[in-house]
Parts: structure tokens; C-alpha cells; sequence
């Protein structure tokens, strides 16, 4: 029985983890994988930090991803890497992206925004850390933010390759966003 | 080959109950039973799904159905049983035609709710027959079961899930609608109509019922044991059995139930008989682990497993094996995240207003107007339940008056919890004259739980339109006076100020009510005709005008990105409100078209 892989997409409430997620497990079903996936909705989702988790293999059991077990972490806002560095496996990666989310109590000046987040996860892991907003505006629409970092994800997994990723897309995005999104992946996907 | 689809818990029930050959379905939305009702108009050519106003009305209406001759079901989160209690308690007496299934969804760790309760102490209050999937592909199998055992044993069946296996996807091979008749009612007083003398048999004869019930759960399919090493043997249900199972492997044997009540006796001492120690491994209460030690079975459970928070394999494990998995850590302190009104929320306005008035006890309620009691608005006292806002005010208006504090109560709720429970909480104030300032804040739909429509917004579940509460003419129809009920748009602060002083002014009933859309909605073409104005605009700060004060920023906005030396407002999430340019001393903010 091969090993089960655990994929954590964390971010802020609306940056769209759950689309990526969606993509995501549609192409591992593509690939013969047993999936599970677990995210949080209603009060959590206003704004607040949220997780969206993946787990495949030949079975899955639970759909939670546990401490020191996720292979990797793509982070849509950058303290969440920090906020979720604990459940990354030893020797696992994350994908950051560079775009910073203050929280409330860093607006009302009660706390303040940690610096140097991406040059401390760096020294411990091995981090992929794009600025997939501002990709995503040079393609037309900064929305396309979160398929930039589904596509840098894939690529991070490694061995996801042969999915026909562009399928999922057509799949689970409206019409009249398919080609932008289709972009957006390729560019997070080729981002070295 | 059958399809396999990826689907969540919660639309895999829906699926389950459509396969299952369900004609009726009713709920109010809560996280984390929203998707159920909201994934059943793709079955519409076969089931009829409806929003209830509330849950009371939800599991009234699918009794009804049921015993009509059709197979229904009701959903909920778990404090909506609590709501439904009432009916739930005494079909469970009566029993059913069709098949009635009560669906709870529970949320541990309290994820999106005011409370964490095991509803599967219902099911022992209630003498319920309960079923607990652990997966999407048990939710769908399960709930199709459960028509049929309903009626196999003439009882309504409670169907527990929790968060995790609500909102979790897993893949699910679909199969067949079965065809269910319909068993036309035959009429039956002393089946159907609960009074003493009917019920005292009901009584009797559901201790009948519930002996037949347990003989099944001795033997069922879905209560067998999975035989492996059996130096461990593990009870367990719901979603805990993954948990359970991904510590142990097969270093353990497991007694997973898929029906916990009545629970299995037999096989329960049998299982635990032939294993060398005993772990009980569930979330919430010791539901399992008591009904074990009443029969005098030595177990592991509480309180080494937590007896609150939900569960996962890192918690199962430490507290059983005390093994820790390594990771990483960092030097740097990540900064708490806490949910907010969004960026535009007509419910912004409101309480930047009513956070000025001195003297003021304002009890808020269930919805996104909870998150007015965060920081940097502060503008809550209480939030306790459905509904309580208003009659809360109430009774500490009374209490004020009579030792004669200065002190005025308001209550505040949304226009779905308006409809939910507190049209009975205001009538309270009106009838008895109290002193109480209510405040409904319509933002046109639902939206907490993610959009339902409701018995105002003019739509129903199926897209039907329909007719609107008159919230202005229902309040005079219920004695308020015209001159006490005020309606503002909560996006023009003078506005709403206005309307305060008029309500704190006088001694009698008083109501404001807030109509603005919830900037999430999607907007119906009567929205678009009578809110022309809406997300139209944005606003800019003059970095020249800008003294750095800050009042903007106390308005709570997300859109409003603080840094030391300035304010900048994010042009993504601006929806154009205006109320940080109202509070601007300085002119320093417009409003540009979008």
C-alpha cells in the first residue's frame, strides 16, 4: 500500500483555497488516488484563517492532515506558512506565496505583522515563494491568484505530471474564466 | 461499472436521500448541515425541498409529511434539535407512515456555533433509532437506509454527522433511486393524535419497539467487528472510527457501530470478550464508554481522550500510545486571525453608530452581526441563541424599569433570525410593554450560513419566487406603533443615529430596521431596482488630506490596510460603503466610480 500524501492550502477567508482544492482533487481522482479532503465554512470563513485539507493514496482514513505530516504546504498569504509550519513533515516543502493579509489586530496597531517570515522558513524547509498576485494582475485579473498557486503546487508535488491538469480546469471554472485560469496555472506551474 | 463521484458529507446525504426514494425535505440552514438541503433541488423531479423558517417548523413539516405516506426527512445543526425538540420527543411515540429521518449535525470544537453538544444524548432522551456515518460514502449508503429501517420499525431515525463528516469530501459510488410507495395514511386516533391516554400506550409499546430495534443493531451490516491483532479491540462510531483506525491499523480489532441506539449489548460484550483491553474512542460526551461501564466492561476513554474539541489522529494517538509527531517550529509568533465584517457589510454602519450611544445594553445574536462584538467595534453585550436578542432586551428592559437604572436594552438580529424566532421575542415586548429597542437588520437574505433565501428575500430553496414578509406591516399587525418603527439605510450613519435618539427617546417598544443587501449576495433584479447605488463606488484616501488619525480604521473595514506611517484602502475588496469617509475628520476620503 503506498504511503498516504498530504496537502495542506491554507490562506485568509476568500482567497479562493477551496477552488484550488477543488482542481486539485479532481485531478487526483484523474490519477486513480483514493481522496479525501476536508475544509471549514460559515463563521471561520469571514475573513478568518482557513485550511483546506487533501490526503491520497491507495486508502485514506481520516480527512484531517496531522502535525509533522503534510508533504506540502501552499500558503495563499504568507504568515499563514508560518501559522501552519508545524504540520509540515521533515523534509516536506512550501509553496508561499508573497502577499501579505494584515489581520485585524495589526490594522488597530494592537500587533504587529512578523517580518522576515519567507527568509525564516527558508533556512529550515525547502520553500518555493512566489508573488502569484501580481502574476495573476499581469494576466488580466488578480483573482487568478489562487489557480498561480495551484500550479506552482503541482509542480512542488512532483509527481503529478501526467494529469491533464488543463481538463480540471475547463471542469470546475466558469466558462468565461477557463482560458485565463488555464494561464494562470501554466504560469505558477513554469515559476522558478 | 456505477459513477464515482467526489462529493462531501453532506451532499452525499442529499444524494443518499434522494436514492433512497425521499419525496419531502425541510431544513433551516447552520453550519455544518447548510449543503444538505441546498444539494436537493437537483433531485427536484423527484423530491420537494423547502427552507423552514426554523427548525421546529422544518421537523413539524417533514412529520407531516411522513405521515401523509412519504418517505421526508429534516436537517439541522445540533442546537437547531434543541429548537425541534419538542415534536421530535413525541414522534418518536406516534411513529411514522413514510419513512422520517431527523438529520443533527453536530460541531465539535465549535467551529461555526455558540455551543459544542453530543446530540446522540437525544437519541437516549428521545428513544430514537440513530444511525453515524463516518464518510461520504456511508452518509449516502446510511441515509438510504434509513427510510427503511423507519419504517421497518414504525420510528422516526436520527441521523448524526459532525463537521468533519459534513464538510469533508471523500469518493462516493452513486446507485439507484429506489422507488419507495407511497402508503396512503389510513386515519388512526390512537396512532396519531398524542393525547394522555393514546400516549401512555404509545409509551409501552415503544419499549416493544425499541427490544426489535436492539435485536437488529445486534446483527445489522453496518455494526460488524473488523477482526485483526486482538491484544486491542477498539469501540468506536463516526467519524472517530478513521481516527481510530489510522493509529492502530491492524494492530487492533474494531467494533465500529453505524447504529448506536439502541446499542447492541449482545455484540458489544461479545466483541469485547475476546480482546485483551478495551479502547473507547469517540468525540464530545463518554457515550459509548458509559454504556459500556453500566455493563460492567472494563474500558479506556474519557478523560484520556479529551471530552471536548473534536478529535484527530494526532490527539488519538498521543493519548493512547504518547507518541508525538517531530516538526517544525519558528522563532517568529504568527498574529491571530479573527473573523470580521466583511469589506461593506451593511452591518458596519450600524454598529459604528450605536457604539457612540452612552447607556446602552445591547444583546446581539446568531449571525454574522456576532462578529459586531469584535474588537475594534465592541458593540455587543450578549449572544446566547436564535432569537434571544429581542427577548433578552425585553426582560432587562422590565428589570432596568424596576430598579429603575437609566440603563435602556437593545436587541439586535438579522432578518432570517428575525423570522426564525424573533417575531415571538418582539411580540413579547410589544404585548407587555416593555421598554426595548429592537433592531433587524435586513441585508436581504441569509448570509452567515452562505446565501439561503428566506421567508423575506422572495425566493424559495427550488427558485420559486415568492412572497415577502412585510416586516414594517407585520410589526403594526403585532401592535407596534407606526411612529416607533423606523427603517434606515445603515450605510448613512446620520441616518441611523437619528433613529437611535428617536428609540432611546421613548419609553415605549421601539424598532429600527437596517435594509441594505449583504454585499456577498447575488443580486435578484429587485435588489439591482432598489438599490441602484450598491458596490457602484469606491473609496480613495487623499494620501494629502490623510492625517494618520485613524478613525477610519476603528470602523473595523478590512478594506482599510493600516501601517504606521499611513492608511490605504485595498481597491480588491472595497465595495464603495462610505462609512470610513463619514468618520473621516479631514475630508481626506472620496468616493470614485468603480
Amino acid at each position: 500500500m503506498s504511503e498516504v500524501k498530504n496537502i495542506l492550502l491554507v490562506g485568509v477567508g476568500g482567497q479562493g483555497t477551496i477552488l484550488a482544492s477543488k482542481i486539485l482533487t479532481s485531478g487526483l481522482m484523474e490519477a486513480g488516488y483514493d481522496v479525501k479532503m476536508s475544509e471549514i465554512h460559515g463563521m471561520s470563513q469571514r475573513g478568518g484563517s482557513v485550511s483546506t485539507q487533501v490526503r491520497y493514496g491507495d486508502k485514506v482514513l481520516s480527512p484531517i492532515v496531522g502535525k509533522g505530516s503534510a508533504d506540502v504546504i501552499v500558503a495563499f498569504e504568507t504568515m499563514e506558512a508560518l501559522r501552519w509550519l508545524p504540520y509540515l513533515k521533515k523534509g516536506g516543502s512550501i509553496v508561499v506565496n508573497d502577499f501579505v493579509i494584515n489581520p485585524a489586530p495589526v490594522n488597530q496597531g494592537q500587533a504587529e505583522y512578523p517580518e522576515g517570515i519567507i527568509e525564516d522558513l527558508a533556512a529550515k524547509v525547502k520553500v518555493v515563494s512566489l508573488k502569484a498576485g501580481d502574476m495573476a494582475t499581469e494576466l488580466g485579473n488578480p483573482k487568478a491568484m489562487n489557480v498561480v498557486l495551484l500550479g506552482a503546487l503541482v509542480k512542488a508535488i512532483g509527481t503529478l505530471d501526467d494529469v491533464d491538469w488543463m481538463k480540471h480546469i475547463e471542469k470546475n471554472v466558469k466558462p468565461k474564466f477557463v482560458e485565463l485560469n488555464k494561464k494562470a496555472f501554466q504560469a505558477g506551474y513554469d515559476f522558478k | 461499472m456505477a459513477e464515482k463521484v467526489i462529493m462531501s458529507g453532506n451532499e452525499a446525504i442529499a444524494r443518499g436521500a434522494y436514492e433512497g426514494g425521499c419525496v419531502f425535505a425541510s431544513a433551516y440552514p447552520g453550519t455544518p448541515s447548510t449543503e444538505i438541503l441546498e444539494n436537493m433541488p437537483q433531485y427536484k423531479e423527484n423530491v420537494y425541498s423547502e427552507w423552514a423558517p426554523n427548525e421546529k417548523v422544518a421537523a413539524e413539516a417533514a412529520i407531516g409529511a411522513s405521515i401523509a405516506g412519504v418517505r421526508s426527512f429534516c436537517a439541522m445543526k445540533h442546537v437547531g434539535l434543541n429548537v425541534a425538540a419538542d415534536p421530535v420527543f413525541t414522534v418518536a411515540y406516534t411513529g411514522v407512515t413514510g419513512g422520517l429521518v431527523i438529520i443533527s449535525a453536530d460541531d465539535p470544537g465549535q467551529h461555526s456555533s455558540q455551543n459544542e453538544q453530543d446530540n446522540r444524548n437525544y437519541a437516549k432522551a428521545a428513544r430514537l433509532l440513530m444511525l453515524e456515518p463516518s464518510s461520504s460514502q456511508e452518509c449516502k449508503d446510511y441515509m438510504k437506509m434509513a427510510f427503511a429501517l423507519s419504517e421497518k420499525f414504525d420510528a422516526p431515525v436520527l441521523f448524526h454527522v459532525t463537521t468533519r463528516v459534513c464538510h469533508s469530501k471523500g469518493i462516493v459510488e452513486l446507485g439507484e433511486r429506489v422507488e419507495a410507495d407511497y402508503i396512503p395514511y389510513e386515519k388512526k386516533i390512537t396512532k396519531y393524535v398524542s393525547a394522555p391516554a393514546n400516549a401512555k400506550k404509545m409509551r409501552v409499546n415503544l419499549e416493544t419497539k425499541l427490544q426489535m430495534m436492539e435485536e437488529y443493531a445486534n446483527t445489522c451490516e453496518i455494526n460488524q467487528p473488523e477482526w485483526h491483532d486482538k491484544k486491542i479491540g477498539v469501540v468506536t462510531s463516526g467519524i472517530s472510527y478513521q481516527y481510530a483506525k489510522e493509529t492502530f491499523g491492524e494492530n487492533a480489532s474494531y467494533l465500529k457501530l453505524g447504529m448506536t441506539f439502541p446499542l447492541p449489548t449482545k455484540l458489544i460484550e461479545d466483541f469485547c470478550a475476546q480482546v485483551e483491553k478495551v479502547y473507547v474512542i469517540e468525540e464530545m460526551d463518554p457515550y459509548l464508554q458509559e454504556f459500556l461501564q453500566i455493563h460492567g466492561i472494563e474500558c479506556v476513554g474519557k478523560p484520556v481522550i479529551p471530552t471536548f474539541d473534536e478529535l484527530n489522529t494526532d490527539i488519538v494517538r498521543e493519548a493512547l500510545t504518547g507518541e508525538v509527531p517531530e516538526s517544525y517550529e519558528s522563532e517568529l509568533k504568527s498574529v491571530v486571525r479573527p473573523p470580521s465584517l466583511c469589506a461593506g457589510c451593511p452591518h458596519r454602519g450600524f454598529f459604528q453608530a450605536i457604539k457612540k450611544k452612552k447607556n446602552l445594553m445591547i444583546n446581539g445574536d446568531i449571525g454574522c452581526y456576532t462578529l459586531g462584538a469584535n474588537a475594534p467595534l465592541n458593540a455587543l453585550d450578549t449572544a446566547i441563541c436564535m432569537g434571544a436578542s429581542l427577548s433578552m432586551a425585553h426582560g432587562a428592559s422590565q428589570a432596568y424599569k424596576m430598579v429603575g437604572a437609566e440603563t435602556k436594552a437593545v436587541g439586535v438580529l438579522g432578518d432570517s433570525t428575525f423570522f426564525h424566532s424573533g417575531i415571538t421575542s418582539i411580540m413579547d415586548s410589544i404585548y407587555n410593554q416593555g421598554h426595548s429597542i429592537s433592531v433587524i437588520l435586513d441585508n436581504r437574505i441569509t448570509g452567515m450560513t452562505g446565501h439561503q433565501q428566506n421567508p423575506g428575500s422572495g425566493f424559495t430553496l427550488m427558485g420559486k419566487e415568492a412572497p415577502e414578509v412585510d416586516i414594517p406591516a407585520l410589526l403594526k399587525a403585532i401592535g407596534m406603533k407606526e411612529e416607533n418603527i423606523h427603517t434606515v439605510n445603515p450605510n448613512i450613519l446620520e441616518e441611523v443615529d437619528k433613529a437611535l435618539d428617536a428609540c432611546i427617546a421613548t419609553d415605549e417598544p421601539s424598532v429600527i430596521i437596517t435594509r441594505w443587501p449583504c454585499v456577498l449576495k447575488k443580486f435578484s433584479q429587485q435588489d439591482l431596482d432598489e438599490f441602484p447605488t450598491m458596490n457602484k463606488h469606491q473609496c480613495e484616501i487623499d494620501q494629502d488630506k490623510c492625517k494618520n488619525c485613524k478613525m477610519c480604521v476603528k470602523t473595523g473595514c478590512p478594506a482599510l490596510m493600516s501601517t504606521k506611517d499611513k492608511v490605504e484602502i485595498d481597491k480588491t475588496s472595497c465595495n464603495g460603503c462610505t462609512i470610513c469617509k463619514q468618520v473621516c475628520p479631514f475630508n481626506a476620503i472620496s468616493e470614485v466610480t468603480r
